[in-house]
């Protein structure tokens, strides 16, 4: 029996930011907003603010961590921010719960940062997101590397970024669709699995995807349609 | 039909503009008012200019209106704008009652319009009063606030909030703002237009003609600060700095330049203040420009080697942003919009004082290699994050938003 070979729906996003008002400034008040920080919100300081327009090189995958390196110039506690991973975590409450753990302990640590002011205020902003269709159904992986360099930043954050949120298995959606071909192309979701979505701008993570498909077409012998 | 929209995708890219009609697809036949105080003249005017007729090419109903008032009007409407900005100053009762009767006046015409509109977008406080004169509204109304009101005169605006709490949403340039308000508070950048005459690529011979016009000398060091004449914008502080700087780079020229605007009746004020201390500078170029000058702007912004921005308040900044686009690093005041554009060593350096100006000033000078990077740098930030096609993309999501409450997340189809 042969088994039909999946598609792939293009889809596409937008997103919008919201002030919510809540500032801090010192890592206390900062702790206390966390606390009570919602889900939206925890989402665009992870993976929201990928779409926004910023200038700085993203040193720090999230802005808790650049924060509190550029504003509180705290390396010690930067560093520990910056290591968690939200693909990691089952949902945003095990994720706020690991940030409180870091900024407790580094509060136990340090008096100076019990009273420090931060040289810039946190602002902690929410967002919409708005997704809708890109009216195009992708017939095999070889299509998507032909289609990919024309694939828009969004679309990629879509499927490359905010998928690891949606799917219970936190993958992106072209992983979880090439597993839908069993073995055939285990090579390539190991090359796109290599790939570090949190740094640099949408554009060079599409060009990151890009090389990657079209490597694999291009000198990999053991793949199959 | 779409030639507008194939223009600009031969800049910000294809697939910026395929996403935009997609994502315009469901608004299509929507109406869409904009309401400002200015057809010409400020950042405001300039960006309409272009935004509605793109939101048009998408299949909306686009519309831009102005109000109309008298000098006791914009005399009003200006100390508002200083007062958000954080002078405090009093406006007397009777200003503040001329200004919500020029609203009225200006509802009386307009408010058949903005009362069947879909969505109206209400730019500043010149005529956010009109909400309050349109009872019979159908729409989602919107308060576009592009001034930096994170430390207002309290007075001003509690008597603005009371026409802004109305709204269904407001817009700020960046969280920090934004004031408590019983709405939802989006943050959307402001954005350059990549094709109007302030930005387009412009030929050598033109640079040239504007060089011979004011008589700049190409083979000497050029700074410029091309800003309106605004206490906030600081030109004095610009011409402490190009004296501190010509100590160590005497042939320096500085160019001054400042486009008018209709709504803006303390510009004379400043420049004399400007002229007085431009006296006996020969190589301090003052320039009044008019409100259309925008090609002369444009090839100031090319021809100088530095754009300075050395603003105390700012806004966005969107002349930082202009300057960018054309590959120049900036000196910029430390504040506002112009402090997420600027980052020292990168973009240009973020300065509080004439003397810091004057030391970045001499830096830059003393290494070109490192301008010239930063100036690759600062176009193709401007290419990815400041066209006015992501300004729309972001007007179209808040529509969306607007009609969807508080869905975190919007599916559509």
């Amino acid at each position: 029996m042969t088994q039909e070979a999946p598609r792939f729906t293009l889809r596409d996003c937008t997103l919008i930011a919201i002030a919510t008002g809540k500032r801090a400034r010192t890592l206390t008040e900062f702790r206390d907003h966390i606390i009570q920080l919602s889900p939206d919100s925890l989402y665009y300081h992870f993976w929201g603010n990928l779409l926004q327009a910023r200038f700085e090189e993203r040193e720090y995958n999230n802005d808790f961590a650049a924060w509190v390196h550029h504003s509180l110039h705290d390396a010690k506690l930067a560093e520990q921010l910056a290591v968690v991973d939200p693909s990691q975590y089952a949902d945003m409450s095990e994720i706020r719960q690991q940030l409180l753990e870091y900024i407790e302990v580094r509060l136990e640590e340090s008096e100076y940062l019990h009273w420090v002011i931060a040289s810039q205020p946190f602002e902690f902003i929410r967002s919409q997101i708005v997704v809708f269709n890109a009216h195009a159904d992708i017939a095999n992986p070889r299509e998507m590397a032909k289609l990919m360099p024309k694939l828009s930043v969004s679309s990629v954050f879509y499927h490359f970024i905010d998928a690891r949120r949606r799917s219970p298995e936190r993958i992106d959606d072209f992983h979880a669709w090439l597993n839908g071909y069993g073995e055939t192309y285990q090579t390539l979701i190991e090359l796109l699995s290599n790939i570090d979505p949190y740094f640099g701008s949408l554009t060079e993570l599409r060009q990151q995807l890009v090389d990657v498909f079209q490597d694999y077409f291009d000198y990999s012998m053991g793949a199959t349609e | 039909m779409t030639n507008m929209l194939d223009a600009y995708a031969a800049i910000a890219g294809a697939d910026v503009i395929r996403h935009l009609r997609q994502l315009a697809e469901p608004l299509q036949g929507k109406t869409v008012v904009h309401v400002n105080s200015t057809r010409q003249g400020g950042g405001v005017a300039e960006i309409l200019e272009k935004l509605v007729p793109l939101t048009r090419d998408l299949g909306l109903n686009a519309h831009w209106e102005v109000i109309t008032g008298d000098s006791d009007f914009f005399q009003c409407t200006k100390s508002m704008h200083n007062a958000l900005q954080g002078n405090r100053l009093t406006i007397p009762g009777t200003l503040l009652d001329h200004y919500q009767d020029v609203n009225a006046q200006n509802a009386q015409q307009l408010c058949p319009m903005l009362e069947e509109a879909d969505f109206v977008i209400i730019h500043d406080p010149q005529p956010a009063a009109l909400l309050k004169y349109c009872a019979n509204r159908k729409g989602k109304w919107i308060w576009r606030c592009h001034i930096d009101a994170s430390r207002p005169h309290r007075g001003t605006w509690r008597f603005l909030e009371r026409f802004v709490r109305d709204y269904d949403a407001s817009i700020f340039s960046l969280p920090q703002f934004a004031q408590a308000l019983p709405h939802p508070e989006y943050i959307i950048s402001p954005s350059i237009d990549p094709l109007s005459d302030k930005n387009i690529d412009l030929p050598l011979a033109e640079l040239d003609a504007v060089r011979a016009r004011f008589d700049i000398d190409p083979d000497l060091p050029l700074i410029a600060q091309i800003s309106r004449f605004d206490h906030f914008k600081d030109p004095v502080g610009v011409i402490e700095a190009y004296k501190l700087a010509r100590r160590f780079i005497p042939k320096l020229q500085l160019i001054l330049a400042g486009g008018g605007a209709t709504d803006d009746p303390e510009a004379e004020a400043v420049l004399s203040d400007v002229y007085a201390a431009a006296e006996n500078e020969p190589n301090i170029k003052v320039l009044v420009l008019p409100p259309d000058a925008h090609r002369t702007i444009n090839a100031l912004q090319r021809i100088t080697d530095i754009v300075i921005q050395k603003s105390t308040k700012e806004g966005f900044g969107l002349t930082v942003t202009e300057a960018m686009w054309k590959g120049k690093p900036v000196i910029g005041g430390d504040t506002g919009g112009i402090r997420l554009q600027v980052v020292n060593f990168h973009t240009g350096f973020l300065v509080n004082t004439p003397e810091g100006a004057a030391l970045r000033i001499r830096y830059l000078f003393n290494q070109p290699k490192k301008t010239q990077e930063m100036g690759v740098t600062v176009k193709n930030f401007v290419r990815e994050n400041f066209l006015l096609t992501r300004q729309l993309r972001e007007h179209l999501t808040l529509m969306y938003a607007l009609q969807n409450g508080a869905t975190n997340r919007i599916e559509l189809g």
